[in-house]
């Protein structure tokens, strides 16, 4: 692992906090990430415990205020986005970073026919823009849409979005994606709102253009079997900070966090035999989260250090790491 | 084996079709199918397949344009307003989202105490009080829950009020649309136990409908795929994840996302799903799925197949299994 080159993009220490009414949410608490050039990384954890925040803050999205970022550093190749120019930030969005979004229909403009929000998208993505000729955007727009393998592109383009599909939808959002991306791709639930034969082929579809691109994705599910077939490392995230980081193969053999492990059992198995216990209770409230660990009211193994200390990452393997005060001393 | 005696909901040739401005939409075209007494009977389908509006025909929201639902030897194909009271009180739903199918102005002791009222099964307020905890308590939920309102409580939560209402007035068959579709896995693992549990309890038999087959098969005993209003395939659960006969069936199985190895094996690898459901208001000709089919034959462009069965209890529709 030493040749390796620098990471592509690094999270330390990333805090995230929402005024609101009642008092400041604190989301984020402390997030360490890291993707490798070329790596497909995982993201799984359940509803409202972050991961969607987390990649706001990443493609500098959120809305401030009410979001703020007290401390914390997001590196996307060696240089901290939170501290960039408009410019700078704009020339990121435009040529490295590009996002899907999980619901497709609320990502395109319903008003705006397909054609002029892909164009769009082109214009954008090619800086030299304004010399570009009308018809060397279209050429490009069409392009990407047979990339994503959408028959019929050129009538594609004349569609409002309401007039295609789920899966169509999606596709469209894909290629618009795919129009600027050449360092990592962030794909946000790609296929939650869709039906698991159109889920699969999206993402193959990511998986394949990937490939060909060596581009790194970041992979955002709450299903652990959506990243399982797609994903060299997966991070496992709850309540605003990651708990366990490994291999895909290691995590899905050998979880650790007692969090991993319930969300393991808790999945349904093609192999039948019944579904595991679940988990008691459910996500905190994040104006006043539990202290020292989040997941200790949850926890069956909860011991008294969880509550006053905040466990930091434990090494347990090679590449391998676990956020439980049960493995301080593991070996 | 199966005699008339234990089968507690018959459907036969059910259609239900919707008259819109674009045309006829055939939303459920002539399924049949049995609830055995005290079984799970799994309903699987991708969106637009019709799997909701069988549900909603049974339980009386819809008139059948067609067929019959016989529960237990009793004719019940038209809608609710025209059943009987009793008959009212058996039959059972649980909605997918329990954000809209619970009133947001209506205390948890509100929603609960109209059925009490209604079917008359409490007679004064005192009892109607402490049949609510004990319903409360059977769904393991504090009884001071009483006097939230839904949008006070999680999610999961509200889908244990649902299911605490459906059982007030103690139905013997359910009807589970996607109870857990709109859940985290660790909480619909716990609603999941939670239902078997009571299954066994009060004898139900449950009709579940869903679009997950991982989940389908650690609940259900039997399994029925439908495709653009149209049963494709039936078969014990056990069978239909060893042995899946339909094209789509397979295509379906070897779709779903896994966590291990063993499960990897059970899924056919050789079929890659392809293209889309069509709009019911334009169905194929044929038999509906050869747009998508990987192994059409020229009979399938022109012939609906027939239901044929292949070995005792499975069931499959498609030209390949006729001869």
């Amino acid at each position: 692992m030493n040749f390796m080159p620098k990471p592509l993009l690094e999270i330390k220490d990333l805090h995230v906090w929402f005024k609101v009414f009642g008092g400041i949410l604190k989301v984020l608490d402390g997030v360490n990430f890291i993707v490798w050039p070329g790596e497909k990384v995982g993201l799984v954890g359940e509803m409202g415990c972050g991961k969607t925040t987390t990649m706001k803050a990443i493609m500098r999205i959120l809305p401030i205020p009410p979001a703020m970022v007290p401390k914390g550093e997001i590196l996307f190749k060696g240089k901290d986005i939170l501290q960039m120019g408009q410019t700078e930030l704009q020339q990121i969005r435009r040529r490295e970073i590009s996002m899907i979004f999980q619901d497709p229909t609320a990502a395109l403009n319903p008003v705006f026919t397909i054609g002029t929000q892909l164009q769009d998208a082109v214009r954008f993505a090619e800086k030299s823009g304004r010399n570009t000729e009308k018809e060397d955007i279209r050429t490009r727009a069409i392009q990407v849409l047979k990339e994503v393998s959408l028959p019929d592109a050129e009538r594609v383009l004349q569609n409002y979005s309401l007039q295609l599909s789920g899966g169509m939808r999606q596709r469209v959002c894909i290629s618009m994606a795919l129009v600027s991306t050449n360092e990592l791709l962030i794909a946000d639930e790609p296929g939650t709102s869709l039906d698991v034969t159109i889920k699969d082929q999206i993402l193959r579809l990511l998986r394949e253009l990937a490939e060909k691109r060596s581009t790194s994705i970041i992979l955002i599910s709450h299903a652990l079997g959506a990243v399982r077939g797609m994903t060299d490392r997966i991070y496992v995230m709850y309540a605003g900070s990651m708990v366990e980081v490994a291999k895909t193969k290691d995590l899905f053999a050998h979880p650790l966090h007692p969090y991993s492990q319930g969300l393991l059992t808790a999945t349904p198995r093609l192999t039948g035999g019944g579904i595991g216990e679940g988990i008691d209770g459910h996500i905190p409230e994040y104006i006043s989260p539990p202290t020292g660990c989040r997941f200790h009211p949850r926890c069956k193994q909860a011991m008294p250090i969880c509550k006053d200390k905040k466990p930091p990452f434990f090494k347990v393997g090679e590449n391998h790491e676990v956020a439980c005060f049960l493995f301080q001393n593991y070996r | 084996m199966i005699t008339l005696v234990n089968i507690i909901l018959n459907i036969g040739q059910l259609k239900k079709y919707f008259v819109t401005r674009q045309g006829i939409v055939k939303a459920v075209d002539g399924i049949s199918f049995f609830v055995e007494e005290g079984e799970t009977f799994g309903l699987v389908g991708e969106s637009g397949s019709g799997k909701s509006t069988v549900a909603y025909t049974v339980v009386g929201m819809y008139r059948p344009t067609e067929g019959k639902i016989i529960y237990r030897r009793e004719d019940i194909s038209r809608e609710s307003k025209n059943r009987s009271h009793t008959m009212k009180k058996e039959i059972q739903i649980v909605f997918q989202d329990p954000g809209t199918s619970l009133n947001p102005t209506r205390s948890i002791k509100q929603i609960l105490e109209m059925p009490l009222k209604v079917h008359n099964i409490s007679k004064n307020h005192k009892d109607r009080i402490a049949k609510i905890k004990e319903l409360l308590e059977m769904v393991q939920l504090p009884v001071d829950y009483m006097y939230k309102y839904p949008s006070m409580i999680g999610g999961g939560e509200k889908q244990m009020v649902a299911i605490a209402r459906a059982l007030t007035t103690n139905p013997s068959l359910v009807l589970l649309d996607e109870p857990t579709s709109a859940l985290d896995v660790s909480v619909q693992a716990k609603i999941i136990n939670m239902l078997i549990q009571f299954q066994k309890k009060f004898k139900l038999s449950y009709l579940f409908i869903t679009h997950d087959l991982s989940l389908m098969r650690n609940v259900a005993s039997r399994v029925a795929i439908m495709y653009l209003g149209k049963i494709c395939e039936i078969a014990s659960s056990s069978d239909f994840f060893k042995n899946p006969l339909h094209p789509y069936t397979q295509m379906l199985l070897s779709s779903i996302p896994v966590i291990s190895d063993e499960e990897e094996e059970l899924k056919p690898k050789k079929i890659m799903s392809t293209g889309e459901i069509p709009s019911p208001v334009d169905v194929p000709s044929g038999c509906s799925f050869h747009l998508r089919c990987p192994k059409k034959m020229d009979i399938c462009f022109c012939e609906d197949p027939i239901m044929v069965e292949v070995s005792e209890g499975h069931t499959v529709r498609c030209h390949l299994y006729t001869k």
